[in-house]
């Protein structure tokens, strides 16, 4: 059983976040960085906003972060979350990868546990249909 | 007190029309394009100007409206401008009318109609996923809507400033009155009340239903002219005193997909530097405006556009929402005077615009007495925003 159902639109690799997802196959977390002046960034672009360089590279953060921000989804936003409500989103800001925030589900959350500034680490979700998640759980 | 008449704007706008607007998914016997002819139509009619004086067409929000298809339908001669505002939503209604001022401006049009026409009935619901760029990270995880997006940005803008619940109620309320007195509304005939507004079924936390726009099927047009032209109209000529478009550096597709910008502007509008162009165009300050329509499409977007457009501080705008300043009885600022896109209709922004022209006209139904200047956003925590500032003649 997964957090959210598996008929959620999937990931559409293209070919400056491919790598991004072949590393969530691999129960990876890659995290695009500039190989020129180091800045990490999110979502994967083809160059660096800092210092416009192309050359960039992947860093494996260890996958543990903060919650940046979050909601409680009542409403289903799509026909196969009807069911799945209330849900959570977080934004997980990695400590590892300053700056980068990811949008994800804790898992195991609940209204009494979850807030801005809750620790949280990498739970990887396997869907049936071979695609692997970055969710995350509530820590502790 | 400043002469308008002596500021030097260079474009009017000459005509407003729309149609009538109703729920999503109400008009299904009625093409979108058709509506949208309508509402471009009665804006020439209002301007007293032949269609085929038309020569340029701007839209926004990836508008399915082709100039092209528009022109052909209503037999415009020929047309030397199309443009539509890429991305953003919302963002790109007031961007739209910048486009229309530099056509106009520049010499290469004489008459140009701003236009959008929304009958999703027909299409998709904006409060359902639709595939966006960088969907891949966020619709796997259920992040679909903008209330969805719009509720991450606010509890981050509640967690730094401690606005809190009540004070975005305040704004819901204040706005469903103005509706109320405003019988375009979709809300004209229900009244709410806080206890009402707190009561409501969760969308989003923070977000309950009245935190919440409507979606709306519709269509509205106002036509961008010369001074000299819009003076030969029916109308009573409103001056574009300032028009702006812009974003903060890295702001990306904002709630759409991006959320790795600087963590200075994460919980805001990305509206500053719409704000410094607006203020710096015109000549003109926050103390100037009588009246203000702001992008509505939450409630929580309007304390941070008074913050962000210099009404007040960080963190004030909430307590200034609860002291009644919204308000067309007694406020100092009254806004969305004919209640918005969260109780008037949404038309992605552009009612925003056909009603700033109404208060500079003198012909709102939450008329602002002697009101000279009107301000009107667009868009929130979009790629990018944009925002006019209206003048009356």
């Amino acid at each position: 059983m997964t957090y959210l159902p598996e008929e959620l639109p999937a990931p559409q690799p293209g070919i400056d976040d491919a790598p991004y997802w072949q590393g969530c196959s691999r129960k990876e977390l890659l995290v695009q960085r500039c190989a020129a002046c180091g800045e990490f960034r999110h979502p994967p672009s083809p160059a660096c906003p800092h210092c416009k360089s192309f050359e960039r590279e992947w860093f494996a953060s260890r996958g543990e972060g903060k919650v940046y921000t979050f909601t409680w989804v009542s409403h289903a936003p799509h026909p196969a979350l009807k069911g799945y409500t209330p849900y959570n989103v977080v934004l997980v800001e990695l400590d590892d990868a300053p700056g980068v925030r990811i949008v994800s589900n804790a898992v195991n959350a609940t209204a009494a546990n979850l807030e801005i500034g809750t620790p949280v680490s990498i739970a990887w979700e396997e869907l049936g249909n071979g695609v692997v998640l970055p969710r995350f759980r509530v820590a502790g | 007190m400043i002469d308008r008449r002596s500021t030097n704007a260079t474009t009017c706008i000459a005509g407003i029309g729309q149609t009538p607007y109703a729920k999503w998914g109400s008009v299904m016997d009625r093409s979108e394009l058709e509506l949208c002819c309508e509402a471009i139509v009665n804006a020439c009619a209002d301007a007293g100007m032949d269609v085929d004086e038309i020569d340029g067409f701007c839209s926004f929000g990836d508008d399915r409206n082709q100039p092209s298809l528009v022109a052909t339908t209503l037999g415009v001669p020929g047309f030397r401008y199309a443009n539509m505002v890429w991305s953003g939503g919302g963002g790109g209604s007031a961007a739209a009318v910048l486009n229309a001022v530099l056509a106009v401006h520049s010499g290469i049009c004489r008459s140009v109609v701003v236009y959008r026409a929304i009958c999703q009935g027909q299409f998709e619901r904006y409060g359902q996923f639709r595939p966006r760029p960088l969907s891949s990270f966020a619709a796997p995880f259920g992040l679909h809507s903008p209330p969805n997006m719009a509720a991450m940005m606010t509890r981050r803008y509640m967690h730094e400033t401690g606005t809190t619940k009540e004070q975005l109620g305040e704004v819901a309320l204040a706005f469903r009155r103005h509706a109320n007195r405003n019988p375009r509304a979709l809300f004209a005939d229900r009244t709410l009340d806080m206890d009402e507004y707190l009561a409501a079924r969760e969308i989003a936390s923070p977000f309950s239903l009245y935190d919440c726009c409507v979606e709306t099927d519709g269509a509205c047009a106002v036509i961008v002219t010369s001074p000299e032209r819009a003076r030969d109209g029916r109308q009573r000529p409103v001056s574009i005193l300032a028009a702006a478009q812009g974003s903060g550096p890295r702001f990306g597709l904002g709630l759409m997909g991006s959320w790795n910008m600087p963590a200075e502007t994460f919980a805001t509008l990305n509206s500053k530097e719409v704000s410094d162009q607006i203020w710096s165009i015109s000549g003109l300050g926050p103390k100037d405006v009588d009246v203000a329509q702001f992008y509505d499409a939450f409630t929580s977007l309007i304390p941070m556009a008074l913050e962000e457009y210099g009404f007040c501080k960080r963190g004030e705008g909430g307590p200034f929402v609860a002291d009644g300043h919204l308000d067309w009885a007694g406020g100092s600022l009254p806004s969305n005077t004919a209640g918005g896109l969260l109780s008037e209709a949404y038309q992605q922004g552009m009612n925003l615009i056909v009603e700033g022209v109404r208060q500079m006209r003198g012909t709102s139904t939450s008329q602002v007495e002697d009101a000279e200047v009107c301000l009107v956003t667009s868009g929130a925590n979009a790629p990018h925003t944009s925002g006019l500032l209206l003048g009356r003649c």
